[in-house]
């Protein structure tokens, strides 16, 4: 068989998964694809090798395409969110220093209740925080932000490289960091801190990175879009099956991908964090979900959420930034292209977001579509159809 | 008008041979080789342009600056959303990307570009000749040494049993060094 070649770009990281396992477990080549997978120092230059075409597509943090939708940090071209390729992932982790304080205070390191570490922290810090974070537009800043805002700490967040960030964090040069995994493992594994949080507690369901692709490469590349998305949507339904965990970690690790230890990959992978250096071990339930609970369907309402917050920080307009987001999601492309690969797909493309407190069965066209929790921390929900 | 431009490597060599070709379009240069609080140490130099190596990943810590809206922060704006496409493709092709004071003229960044793009240019070239040069080095190596294993083995002299190496990679439509690479594998694992 011809197979088409086609380049796809990732920042090494443990949501990468369904791309690698995608290449590496034949789903893209039943596609017809041999997927070259090139990868990029950094955020900012994976964006610019899929806006200038170095790369067809891209893992793309979900923030991303948002932003450009929205006219922020330099749009030069309209990029298409296909599918979601991770839910959660990231985790919150503070310096030795802070780590003491929060002790000596009682805190309890119980790795789950957002409002409690939250208030926690503010009783353990003096001056402003300076907080780590990837990229200025990601699911980190805006949890983050969210987190802490009117809760009168004053915090900076600082941009620097995921696999630098132990390093930063060891050095003073932050005093916590909000980094996806493997990556805040590897800081407690170094010893230069302790986990507090993982992402999910702040919000239960964020998208983390999506497969993204500039919108006239897709127009041009309708056949290819699709076979992408397949080979991508049945790799993620692999990696949702347990027994398959082992071999994803044993790929994950190596050094063309994320390069970092097999034990550490393969916790984050199961959910089960070491928190501390002296191994306080912690379960968390949805880490990093990549297939479950229609994880990979490309929610309006997801991308909405992101506008929203961009839009109240940067003074635009909350109507036209909610709709900018909206279109950017190609739930036609997701509909037409996974039906016949077997997804179950939902009756609306957009729903509250922050209203399911249990797993929700919902309308879909097979009728076997159950949402999982969704809440925020701070139980309010979010409605992407007012403004 | 003199241009203050930045250019963030830490390799002093490579900084160096970028730094000569801008001084003679008369422009103040400095170099900042720590990546550790990259954007505050630029952001402090205030230069009207930065340059930094596309495949360096503190690249993404400069994006910030880029989003500033502090008044007194001076606005950057992302190289690409100039309207010279043609440049912003070489840049990127060369491996360079560069972060500009909003509203500066576009001339004058275009000949602090092209005069960076042809630097980066020599850099990636001498990248590739050095990696060619380092892999004939080691293939050098490793048909001596399946030489040796062969003229042990069979007692023959160097000559033949290089053509024997030679007789056997034509036989199977691979290359020398393949099947010396098979060869000392083999024997490594035999003795």
């Amino acid at each position: 068989m011809n197979l088409t070649t086609l380049r796809v770009g990732f920042v090494p990281l443990l949501d990468m998964a369904p791309i690698v396992i995608a290449h590496e477990m034949g789903f893209a080549q039943a596609e017809g694809l041999e997927l070259r997978l090139t990868r990029a120092p950094s955020w900012s230059s994976l964006r610019d090798m899929l806006l200038w075409g170095q790369v067809d597509a891209a893992q793309m943090l979900a923030p991303v395409p948002v932003a450009m939708a929205l006219g922020l940090g330099g749009a030069v071209a309209r990029l298409d969110i296909l599918q979601v390729i991770s839910i959660n992932g990231d985790v919150i982790g503070v310096s030795q220093n802070i780590a003491k304080r929060l002790r000596h205070m009682g805190h309890d390191f119980g790795f789950s209740d957002a409002r409690r570490a939250r208030d926690d922290l503010i009783g353990a810090v003096d001056g402003p925080l300076r907080i780590g974070v990837p990229f200025p537009f990601s699911t980190h800043v805006e949890l983050v932000s969210y987190w802490l805002r009117n809760t009168g700490i004053t915090f900076e967040l600082c941009t620097i490289p995921p696999p630098r960030m132990a390093d930063a964090l060891a050095a003073g040069e932050i005093d916590a960091f909000c980094v996806g995994e493997p990556w805040g493992s590897v800081a407690v594994e170094l010893g230069a801190g302790v986990l507090l949080l993982p992402s999910r507690a702040i919000w239960a369901v964020a998208p983390e990175k999506v497969l993204a692709a500039r919108h006239d490469w897709i127009e041009d590349n309708p056949a290819l879009t699709g076979c992408l998305m397949r080979a991508i949507w049945r790799a993620a339904k692999w990696l949702s099956v347990p027994e398959n965990r082992s071999i994803a970690s044993d790929i994950l690790s190596r050094s063309d991908y994320v390069n970092a230890p097999l034990d550490v990959v393969d916790r984050a992978l199961r959910g089960e964090m070491v928190i501390s250096a002296q191994g306080d071990l912690r379960r968390v339930p949805d880490m990093i979900r990549f297939f479950d609970g229609a994880a990979s369907f490309p929610w309006r309402s997801q991308a909405a959420w992101f506008a929203a917050q961009m839009a109240a920080r940067n003074g635009l307009d909350l109507g036209r930034s909610l709709e900018a987001a909206k279109a950017i999601c190609r739930t036609d492309l997701y509909r037409e292209n996974l039906r016949s690969a077997g997804a179950d797909l939902p009756g609306a493309s957009e729903k509250l977001e922050g209203a399911l407190h249990h797993p929700t069965a919902v309308s879909s066209e097979r009728g076997t579509m159950i949402l999982p929790i969704d809440q925020f921390f701070d139980g309010k929900i979010f409605d992407p159809s007012a403004h | 008008m003199k241009l203050h431009i930045v250019i963030v490597e830490q390799d002093e060599a490579r900084a160096k041979l970028v730094m000569e070709s801008l001084h003679p379009l008369g422009h103040q240069v400095t170099v900042v080789s720590e990546v550790s609080g990259l954007a505050r140490r630029v952001r402090d130099i205030a230069p009207d342009v930065v340059l930094i190596e596309m495949s360096n990943p503190s690249r993404d810590s400069l994006e910030e600056m880029a989003l500033a809206s502090d008044p007194m922060a001076r606005p950057v704006a992302f190289f690409v959303d100039r309207t010279d496409r043609d440049l912003t493709q070489q840049a990127i092709e060369a491996g360079v990307s560069a972060y500009v004071v909003d509203g500066l003229q576009p001339e004058r960044v275009a000949s602090v570009m092209d005069a960076a793009i042809a630097r980066f240019q020599m850099f990636r070239r001498m990248r590739t000749e050095l990696e060619t040069t380092r892999r004939a080095l080691e293939e050098r190596k490793l048909i001596d040494r399946a030489k040796g294993i062969l003229m042990k083995a069979r007692g023959i002299g160097e000559d033949e049993a290089y053509a024997l190496l030679r007789r056997t990679a034509m036989d199977q439509g691979r290359k020398v060094a393949d099947i010396a690479a098979a060869l000392v594998t083999a024997a490594g694992l035999l003795s």
